[in-house]
């Protein structure tokens, strides 16, 4: 009797533990809820508009976005990576020979889960990766030189959609999952959430900034920010964020900042690549 | 310093609008490094633009413009096809030209 | 004779009080190692706070200084700010669900 009720017990709880969880780290069903929270919310954007971020939310920041993007900041840098990509390494190789398609037009694949290391490759890890196994020094994840290659390779595959990958493979859920846990864990002494900005409040100022919208919020990345005076990558944008929060920040490379980065470019699954960007 | 100059000029009527993307640090000499010593003060002075012998437009720059400025400007006359030139000056006395076409 | 001996009372008594209310070195070794354990484990759990180093550093530079009172002040102050963010850490871990969009 104690038995079949234990039996019972645990069945009512297993149901509705699974309830609780429906869509959270199932790639597919988070999909589904994330796309319809933000075309139903935004019901006016056209849903390749988001990944212009603020852009898509505030009319009077297009406006002058739209007058910075006749000759965006951005140029040189998409300059210099072309230059970074045709300059061999000491070994004689090039970046061309790291990456599919030499390197041109794959930006909307990354991040990938790498079967051989067992971990998710953002772009900026795989740009490192390449010149490590080329004899070369890596570069600094946040800016310069990484963000001009990256730069380059956003900007050769502007238009593209995102097509990010999980596959049947037990660590790509994983990372997928951490990814997504990062997302929506609060932290920092201010106690914020990424998602507490981008799913709670895109459009809405906090201080003078627009927030953008978590959906096809990687598309525009590396960004020419205005406030930084100069370029960035990914991962100066996820440090910033870190820091705006009161959280000490990750380093490059971070197997956190991968998996989330990982995470918000599934979400964007289908949504063209819009970078390089320029922000305010 | 060379190839810091990105212009784009384009006729329509009897106007020519010109926007131009110039590379330099433009450091006012306010602001201090990560030691907390000044940094010396490097940034451009004139910018010239000249079409058919004549200056249409000087710009006077001090520390207050910041880093890789962005212009716009448009002017009277200029077609398609005519020589547009671009120079600059820095306090340093570095400087830098470029002689684009007009769209 | 007086005066020597009234000198001696004197630092006789701003000796006892010095002590019994300052902070000393060790104290401060002891606050700090704490305060410095703790945001060890802030680190493991990738939770760190900015205040929480701007604290540690405060108090490290307050101690150079020999200003042991506040010094500790500054070290438990770290200390509870680190444990704020391993909760905030530890509990993120069973409540971020409840924030998934669906």
């Amino acid at each position: 009797m104690l038995r079949k009720l234990c039996i019972a017990v645990a069945l009512v709880a297993g149901t509705a533990q699974s309830l609780l969880a429906a869509g959270v780290g199932d790639p597919q069903a988070d999909f589904k809820a994330f796309r319809k929270y933000f075309t139903e919310r935004f019901s006016k954007v056209p849903l390749n508009d988001f990944v212009n971020g603020p852009y898509s939310m505030d009319q009077g920041l297009r406006k002058q976005w739209k007058a910075i993007d006749e000759f965006p900041p951005y140029e040189f840098a998409v300059e210099q990576g072309k230059q970074m990509f045709a300059t061999p390494f000491k070994n004689g190789k090039t970046y061309a020979d790291c990456f599919p398609n030499k390197g041109v037009g794959v930006r909307q694949m990354y991040p990938m889960f790498d079967a051989k290391w067992g971990e998710v490759i953002t772009l900026e890890v795989a740009v490192n990766k390449c010149r490590e196994a080329n004899g070369e020094a890596p570069l600094d994840y946040t800016k310069d030189d990484m963000a001009a290659v990256t730069a380059y390779m956003a900007f050769t595959s502007r238009g593209k959609p995102f097509d990010i990958k999980i596959p049947d493979d037990p660590r790509a859920l994983a990372a997928y999952k951490k990814g997504e846990q990062y997302f929506y864990s609060r932290r920092g002494q201010l106690n914020f959430s990424c998602a507490s900005c981008h799913v709670q409040s895109p459009g809405e100022h906090i201080r003078t900034e627009v927030l953008a919208p978590a959906l096809g919020i990687t598309a525009a990345l590396p960004i020419y920010r205005s406030a930084w005076g100069g370029m960035g990558t990914t991962t100066r944008r996820f440090r910033t964020c870190n820091e705006q929060t009161r959280g000490v920040p990750l380093a490059g490379g971070d197997e956190l900042y991968r998996d989330v980065e990982y995470y918000l470019s599934y979400m964007a699954n289908g949504l063209p690549i819009s970078g390089p960007g320029s922000r305010p | 310093m060379a190839g810091t100059i990105r212009v784009r000029a384009t006729a329509s009527g009897d106007t020519t609008e010109v926007q131009s993307l110039i590379r330099h640090p433009m450091d006012s000499g306010f602001v201090k490094d990560a030691k907390g010593e000044l940094i010396p003060a490097h940034h451009i002075e004139v910018v010239e633009f000249e079409h058919g012998g004549k200056t249409v437009f000087t710009a006077l720059w001090g520390p207050a413009v910041s880093k890789d400025p962005y212009l716009k400007f448009s002017f009277k006359g200029g077609k398609a096809g005519d020589e547009l030139k671009v120079s600059w000056v820095d306090n340093k006395g570095a400087s830098d030209s470029l002689v684009a076409k007009i769209q | 004779m007086r005066t020597l001996i009234k000198l001696v009372v004197v630092f006789a008594v701003t000796g006892f009080a010095a002590a019994a209310f300052a902070a000393s070195a060790e104290e401060f070794k002891t606050a700090y190692d704490k305060a410095e354990a703790a945001e060890k484990q802030a680190k493991a759990l990738k939770n760190q706070w900015s205040p929480t180093e701007s604290a540690l550093k405060a108090a490290k530079a307050a101690a150079d200084a020999g200003k042991f009172d506040d010094a500790v002040k500054q070290a438990q102050h770290a200390e509870a700010l680190a444990n704020a963010s391993i909760a905030q850490a530890k509990e993120q871990e069973s409540v971020w669900t409840q924030a998934v969009v669906h």
